[in-house]
């Protein structure tokens, strides 16, 4: 076994995996990994199930070190600069930390969340089929806490596979899909459409639980108390001051404020990833196309597995190439040289 | 055969959930119906739920879109919906020990003013009471109780605190709650009771469940620091009687 070391770590950051499900009913909230396309893209880099426990870095930097022997690990998730030793490390890639050895990340220059999978998976004491932590509730392993420095994970010994990196699909621009529900009936149609056709902002405030948003005030029909009922990731509610909070990972299970959407699936970990102060809108779609696009995004994660390419290889990203509107060339234009030069204007 | 009831509000919660609504309100017939689907579906699920969560006047049912479509769960869920509710079965009824006022209910003093009565007359009420558990929601183990006495219903704090107390007893509005751990609360404070309704490591990790029946008896501040002790490492303090 070796260790890896947390050398150096910020606020926000702490071990998660696809979330704890199955308690809702107790109280016990999912938690689990605010970005879950790029939790399974780290996973699937280093050969783990695509849930499987990892570390959460917050939007701050932070440093890792192996200790007694070799550790295999993969980044991916929000951009940043990353290197061992001044040697970079890309983003969506893997990469062997040979013991002692410290991989050094950087602040996220984009979104909050990046995932530090390990090959063979965090190690750790599952709660309801989970090592996510939730602080509140005390849980989680190894720490049940975010992350501080000085802690450290046993790990498996660096397998010395060869180092992948992984072709994600260009993130999706564009407004953040919501159902609209389902409490949209205590509002009137012009405070809905205000929902709608406003620009929104995060808070610098948010967090885990809920991502408070700036924008115009939303006023409700029969006042801001409703019965207590249950909330989903991306519920989007609706409190007595008329400023929406989409409800993350870390939510209550049950809530008393109406809700008004709730973002669609496909969407959460975009707008878990959109930084603060960022200008974005909504947009409501049908539950048919929600749905849709939820198997896509389910179909997505299964398939990562085909969208590893080996490390070495040119830099090729087929979308990039579509956005473009070169795509024929590209096809063909394996070497990337060739690429940079028909590219050309 | 019984006529079948009424049909609940199935609203969308998202892509991957549905609320099936019984009543806007907090009314007990809609919280038996709430959990009378919610056992429907536990004695015979279909395919493609996940997880389903019971509150006063709905059941969120979680699924996976990639099993089921929102039409074709709606289609199921409705005739389950309606259908009569089963011979009430043989409920659970806990006995919850509480140390009232003092430093363990900070607010009783101002209840029973605001109340014009005694701390003494509020605590009978409060422990003369039979409740049942509505839901179980918010953080682990926060037990929402329907039948609070009318003479109780006041509405919650102004402000309300960023911390109460694990084990805190609590009123707010026409609700009464037992809470498990520290949390922010607008809820006025009675007492503490030494009972874990979650403890990790303890079997059963949930001590309620939503539809059991609950009871309060005052106990002083030695015994509370006693059943505390025992509670912390594992006993199970509240007394189970089947009713």
């Amino acid at each position: 076994m070796s260790r890896l070391i947390v050398a150096s770590i910020g606020p926000a950051s702490s071990v998660q995996d696809g979330g704890r499900h199955g308690a809702q009913r107790y109280g016990l909230t999912v938690s689990g990994a605010m970005d879950r396309l790029a939790l399974a893209a780290a996973n699937t880099l280093v050969g783990n199930e695509p849930f499987a426990a990892v570390v959460e870095i917050g939007p701050f930097g932070a440093t890792f070190t192996a200790r007694d022997g070799a550790v295999r690990v993969a980044i991916a998730g929000a951009p940043r600069n990353a290197d061992i030793a001044g040697r970079p490390v890309a983003m969506d890639t893997s990469v062997t930390l040979k013991d002692g050895e410290t991989l050094t990340l950087g602040f996220a220059r984009g979104g909050a969340f990046t995932y530090l999978a390990i090959e063979g998976a965090i190690k750790g004491e599952l709660v309801f089929g989970s090592l996510a932590v939730n602080a509140r509730a005390g849980l989680g392993s190894p720490y049940p806490r975010p992350l501080q420095t000085g802690d450290e994970f046993t790990v498996d010994a660096a397998s010395g596979a060869p180092e992948l990196r992984i072709e994600l699909p260009k993130p999706a621009s564009g407004p953040i899909r919501v159902v609209l529900g389902p409490q949209d009936d205590e509002f009137d149609d012009a405070n809905k459409a205000l929902f709608l056709d406003s620009e929104w902002k995060i808070s610098a405030t948010s967090d885990r639980m809920g991502y408070r948003l700036e924008g115009p005030a939303i006023k409700h029909l029969h006042g801001h108390n409703i019965v207590s009922d249950g909330t989903v990731n991306g519920s989007i509610q609706v409190p007595g001051n008329g400023a929406p909070i989409a409800l993350m990972m870390d939510r209550g299970t049950s809530g008393g404020y109406p809700k008004i959407a709730t973002v669609i699936t496909a969407d959460v970990g975009r707008l878990a990833q959109t930084s603060a102060g960022t200008g974005f809108r909504f947009k409501a779609v049908t539950i048919a196309e929600a749905q849709d696009e939820a198997r896509k995004f389910q179909q997505l994660i299964r398939t990562l597995p085909d969208r590893l390419r080996s490390s070495d290889t040119v830099e090729l990203n087929i979308e990039a190439l579509s956005d473009a509107n070169v795509a024929g060339y590209a096809v063909s234009a394996i070497d990337a040289g060739t690429w940079q030069v028909t590219a050309e204007p | 055969m019984a006529a079948t009831l009424p049909p609940p509000r199935l609203l969308p919660s998202g892509d991957s959930a549905v609320t099936v609504e019984f009543s806007r309100t907090i009314d007990d017939a809609a919280n038996e119906r709430v959990l009378a689907l919610d056992k429907a579906l536990a004695a015979a699920p279909i395919e493609g739920i996940s997880e389903t969560i019971p509150t006063y006047r709905s059941l969120l049912v979680h699924y996976d879109p990639g099993k089921i479509g929102f039409d074709a769960l709606c289609e199921k869920l409705l005739p389950i919906s309606c259908q009569p509710l089963p011979p009430s079965t043989k409920t659970r009824r806990w006995r919850i020990p509480v140390a009232y006022g003092g430093e363990h209910g900070i607010d009783l003093e101002d209840v029973a003013k605001a109340l014009n009565t005694t701390p003494d007359d509020i605590v009978a009420r409060h422990a003369g009471g039979d409740y049942r558990v509505a839901m179980i929601g918010f953080t682990p183990g926060w037990s929402y109780l329907s039948g609070l006495d009318k003479s109780l219903h006041m509405s919650r704090r102004q402000s309300p605190r960023l911390f109460t107390p694990a084990g805190t007893i609590s009123i707010g509005g026409i609700q009464a709650g037992i809470q498990c751990l520290a949390a922010p609360s607008g809820w006025h404070l009675l007492g503490r009771t030494p009972v874990r309704t979650y403890q990790l490591h303890r079997n059963p990790t949930f001590l309620t469940e939503p539809g059991d029946r609950v009871t309060f008896f005052a106990i002083d501040h030695k015994t509370f620091v006693e059943q505390d002790r025992a509670a912390e490492a594992g006993e199970i303090i509240a007394e189970q009687v089947v009713a």
